[in-house]
């Protein structure tokens, strides 16, 4: 599989009197078709990874390559779903318009553009709300506009910040589902960024583990999962108790950072930042529990 | 899942009428007081508002059909100077939009020239008018640069002030789907600017008002300001009164009628 994004010793901080380091040189490479899931704790600089990505932050140091070639300015066949669906969509433009908005911009004849909304909107299972405008919609619909209008862009790189955080556990699973499927469909490198480790684990093919700020890639998990994906029996599977466990242990084992003045959980006898990949059956650990059907206790890393 | 939301309009509509209905009494009631207190005092200067009305009535809106009732008089007195306003008020909307729009989302731009706008804003602009009058002759161009001047600044400052109130997940969205500067401008910028936008042309269109009354009392040949002017010179009192009431009107009327149009455009225009 050829690479579609190359991320090499990427370093941000953001400038001011108390300038903090957001990434800590993060390099990674994902292939075409790919779906990556990135988690780390809430305030990692996740986020700030993706817009490094997207150029919409100029990195201090380090590189993006996409499909080969250094980025610079935001590339044409990138699209983005942001975490906050509310803001991120216009209210003054239709559900259709919605979608419509960035064709437009790319010039795609108002005929196509019409076809592409109303064919991607249907996919989502948005078929009769194209009229509608977004602050009609409950959150999950506005969220599907939102993947709705990324992936109308046809991009060769989708990159999704919390898409899912904001939203219902039931919700969520849907738009979880929705997301493998269209993504079976449309064959997308997608890049997902959560700070949920179940989430990460369920949807990737494979898992970037980040360090708190500043970030640093502490584990590099690949999830055989298959393409077939299941709410309730992946989840119960045994390789997929053994990741998130795998996962929430690396989370917990990561070396302490300087600057955040964090609560200290080191002493632990693994090696800080190894990931244990012992398949130990020690998913009835505290940070672990719970993986019931409400989904309000399960492994997170906040 | 989905939840349409209908704001009841009903609700308001009819509090709307009880309000108006109130409001007419109250207006009533002060145009009664008013005339009994003329009546009782029997002053030249002060005609009673049932002459007053008798006269704008006979000066101006005694016309046959074919000119909408309106006379030989209005076509001197009134419509040049609503037209003046009209286009004054269109100009400095459109140029203070559309600069006003450019230097709010320019950071620095606005930073630089902020201070320069703000002096700008304070001078009253009839004090303006000498300058203006020894630049530009006495007529149509003095009359349409004083009001364009004078109501320019609302409008510049309150684009401005929209244009930099976009929504900043809204500009990464924009940037992030590579969206063009010319559809950044159109569908993003200005409806979320358009509350603020209106709000200039509020006050603009008032200043409006004032601007063009100041420009036809100091030069004119035509237009209201020159009407109250030579009324004022033949000791016509009625006329002279016929003239405030009718640009009070005119007034209400254009502020009601740009009232209109923001609620019809920013009902088109949700957020
Ligand atoms: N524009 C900014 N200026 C300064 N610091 C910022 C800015 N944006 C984010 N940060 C800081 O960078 C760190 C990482 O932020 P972010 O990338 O949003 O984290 P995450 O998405 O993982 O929650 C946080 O500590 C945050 O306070
Ligand atoms: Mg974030």
């Amino acid at each position: 599989m050829p690479s579609m994004l190359e991320v090499s010793e990427l370093t941000h901080t953001y400038p001011g009197q108390q300038a903090h380091t957001a990434i800590g040189g993060v390099s990674f490479e994902v292939t075409a078709g790919q779906l990556t899931c990135i988690v780390g704790p809430s305030g990692c600089g996740k986020s700030t990874l993706l817009r490094c990505i997207a150029s919409l932050v100029t990195p201090t140091a380090g590189q993006v390559r996409l499909r080969g070639q250094p980025v610079r300015g935001v590339p044409e066949d990138l699209a983005v779903v942001f975490q906050d669906y509310g803001r991120s969509l216009f209210p003054w433009m239709s559900v259709r318009g919605n979608v419509e908005f960035p064709l437009r911009s790319r010039s795609v004849p108002r005929a196509r553009r019409r076809e592409l909304a109303l064919s991607t909107l249907e996919r989502v299972g948005l078929s009769g709300a194209e009229d509608k405008y977004p602050w009609q919609l409950s959150g999950g619909m506005q969220q599907r506009v939102a993947i709705a209008r990324a992936l109308a862009c046809e991009p060769a790189l989708l990159l999704m910040d919390e898409p899912f955080a904001s939203v219902d556990a039931q919700t969520r699973f849907e738009l979880e589902d929705l997301l493998l499927r269209v993504r079976a469909e449309q064959d997308t490198t997608i890049l997902l960024v959560t700070h949920d480790i179940d989430e990460s684990v369920y949807l990737g093919d494979r898992v970037l583990v980040l360090s708190k700020s500043p970030a640093t890639v502490l584990a590099d998990v690949a999830v055989e999962l298959g393409q077939q994906r299941d709410q309730i029996s992946t989840r119960e599977s045994e390789l997929f108790v053994r990741l998130r466990g795998e996962i929430a242990r690396t989370l917990r084992n990561a070396p302490q950072n300087r600057g955040e003045g964090d609560h200290d959980e080191a002493g632990e006898d693994e090696e800080p930042g190894e990931v244990d990949s012992s398949g130990e059956d020690r998913a009835d650990e505290p940070a672990l529990a719970g993986s019931d059907s409400t989904g309000s206790e399960r492994g997170s890393t906040e | 899942m989905s939840e349409v939301i209908t704001p009841s309009r009903t609700r308001r509509w009819r509090g709307g009428l009880t309000a108006s209905a109130s409001q007419l009494g109250v207006l009533a009631a002060c145009v009664l007081l008013w005339q009994l207190a003329t009546v009782g005092v029997q002053s030249p200067f002060f005609p009673t508002p049932v002459r007053i009305i008798t006269e704008m009535w006979q000066l101006w809106f005694s016309g046959g059909l074919g000119t909408l009732f309106l006379t030989e008089a209005a076509f001197e007195d009134v419509l040049p100077s609503v037209g003046r306003l009209l286009l004054g008020w269109l100009l400095a909307a459109l140029v203070g939009i559309v600069l006003g729009m450019l230097l709010g989302r320019s950071g620095n731009a606005l930073a630089y020239v902020g201070p320069l706008l703000s002096f700008a804003r304070s001078i009253p602009p009839p004090a303006l008018l000498p300058v203006f009058m020894v630049l530009f002759s006495i007529g149509f161009t003095l009359q349409l640069v004083t009001i364009t001047f004078g109501c320019l600044w609302p409008v510049l400052l309150n684009s401005a002030d929209g244009a930099r109130s976009v929504d900043p997940v809204k500009a990464e969205t924009a940037r992030a789907f590579g969206i063009s500067r010319a559809h950044w401008f159109v569908s993003v910028v200005l409806p979320a600017a358009l509350p603020k936008i209106f709000a200039g042309l509020r006050i603009s269109l008032s200043l409006a008002l004032i601007m063009m009354v100041i420009s036809e009392l100091v030069g004119a040949s035509n237009g209201l300001g020159h009407a109250m002017m030579l009324a004022r010179d033949q000791f016509d009192y009625e006329r002279l009164w016929a003239g405030i009431v009718l640009l009070g009107i005119l007034g209400y009327l254009l502020n009601t009628a740009l009232s209109a149009v923001e609620r019809g455009v920013l009902r088109a225009v949700p957020r």
